[in-house]
């Protein structure tokens, strides 16, 4: 899977967990869980979306590395890779 | 009219189901009526004929008004009695009139037709926006309506009026915390609790869980609180006129923060009996719930105790004001490492503050006090929760 679409997949798995946001004005590069009001819950629904449509379970332990948008599209994409 | 938490002072009747002469048998819906915060629909809890309605659909009314009368086989039974104060509601349910009860529903607007499947963020949106679900033909797979379905049916819909439930609610939480804090003696407390067993426990768990079965931390906070209440039973009451009465079981109100502003509390049921997979499952149930606006009636009513939990990305404590009628709110901040002196040794530790929120008519400091370290000490001990 290429990186434009890791990146669509995750910023519309991202819309449907804060619909009310504007997914354009994301910084790619800033803290995605402050910029969308990103609480516990949120991300495991993230993760548990992640595992069901792109088969890539995620270990509690590499949470940190799904900081920034960035981030979740280069950390998918190693994983995908191996 | 049916008390949905102790912030509801008054409810809109939407739509009656039942007409003067209909036969109706327990468990019927003949109502929906509309608060601040959903629409439920009203069901019966007796059989008989519908002989007057007393509201007018798109009237509001005071909590505790009588809807409609209803004659059982062979009597006339009046308009039902208020049967318990307004908004004191120790047992809100007894509030509702005796004949009627509110009953799941999600919110009516955006309502689904018979069969067809919607995305929760799609419902959310159509809520927002004021489309209507039903109307929708979906594009997604197996015909299921989706966030663009949504999008496309809005721009093409006529603009709604501007929503007013996030100003309602607002208005509503200020009435409710204004009369807590002026009407019950608070005083607080708190502890700071080494994380550390807890998760590592949790982490090891976790490892060996599928990623859709994970626990959150919070589900540990939630059942140490409620367990917690087995040695200090009276912050799990309510404060009767002059007198404690004990609830006897145990629904953890867990306060969930709305997309948009506002914030719920609906409960857990009966916490301190389910396992942590069974209240992680409901948890998550319920958060998505409460953002969509589908929560149900009992989940509204039936708190016992409040939760707040500030996460990971809070403050590092919180120091609530209770709802009423309970009588305590347990806060926990933000998990933070710190140092920490263990076997004579400072070390670093993830530390989180605990605190109390009680009502002085029914605890005081030594008790509250009993309580979190109970919190505590339950803590400690993971793998037993």
């Amino acid at each position: 899977m290429k990186q434009t679409e890791i990146r669509d997949n995750v910023l519309r798995i991202l819309g449907n967990i804060a619909p009310e946001v504007d997914l354009s004005t994301v910084d790619p590069d800033a803290n995605i869980r402050e910029q969308l009001d990103i609480d516990s819950m949120d991300l495991l629904n993230f993760v548990v979306a992640i595992d069901h449509e792109l088969r890539v379970p995620i270990p509690e332990i590499d949470y940190r590395r799904l900081t920034t948008l960035n981030g979740c599209v280069d950390y998918l994409s190693a994983r995908l890779a191996s | 009219m049916p008390i949905l938490g102790a912030d509801m002072q008054a409810g809109t009747l939407v739509e009656w189901h039942k007409q003067p002469g209909d036969v109706v048998h327990r468990g019927d819906i003949i109502a929906d009526v509309e608060t601040d915060k959903a629409v439920v629909e009203v069901e019966v809890f007796m059989d008989g004929v519908i002989e007057e309605l007393l509201v007018k659909p798109g009237q509001q009314v005071p909590v505790g008004t009588p809807l409609a009368i209803i004659r059982e086989e062979g009597k006339l039974t009046g308009p039902p009695t208020q049967s318990a104060p307004q908004h004191a509601a120790p047992q809100a349910t007894s509030a509702v009139s005796p004949s009627m009860a509110a009953q799941p529903h999600r919110r009516r607007e955006p309502s689904a037709g018979i069969g067809q499947r919607v995305s929760p963020a799609a419902r959310r949106l159509a809520n927002e926006l004021g489309v209507d679900i039903a109307n929708l033909v979906g594009t997604g797979p197996e015909g299921r309506i989706q966030l663009e379905d949504v999008r496309k049916a809005s721009t093409a819909t006529p603009a709604a009026p501007p929503p007013d439930r996030a100003v309602r609610m607002r208005q509503a939480i200020a009435a409710a915390m204004t009369r807590s804090s002026r009407d019950i003696p608070h005083f607080h407390l708190q502890q700071t609790i080494d994380m550390s067993r807890a998760l590592a426990w949790l982490g090891a768990e976790n490892e060996r869980r599928p990623v859709a079965d994970r626990l959150l931390y919070g589900v540990l906070l939630i059942k140490a609180t409620a367990v917690a209440l087995n040695d200090v039973p009276e912050l799990n009451a309510v404060w009767a006129e002059d007198h404690v009465a004990l609830n006897p079981e145990v629904h953890v109100g867990v306060a969930i923060a709305l997309r948009g502003g506002g914030l719920v509390a609906p409960a857990l049921h009966n916490a301190n009996k389910r396992s942590l997979s069974e209240l992680m499952r409901d948890l998550r149930d319920l958060v998505q719930r409460a953002r969509a606006g589908s929560l149900r009636a009992s989940e509204m009513s039936d708190p016992t105790i409040t939760v707040t939990n500030l996460g990971e990305l809070g403050a590092e404590a919180a120091f609530g004001i209770i709802f009423p009628p309970q009588v305590a709110l347990v806060g926990f901040g933000r998990i933070n490492e710190r140092p920490w002196v263990a076997d004579g040794q400072v070390v670093v530790r993830p530390i989180l503050v605990a605190t109390l929120s009680a009502d002085h008519r029914v605890a005081d400091g030594h008790r509250g006090s009993v309580f979190l370290a109970a919190i505590d000490r339950i803590l400690q001990e993971p793998h037993r929760l």
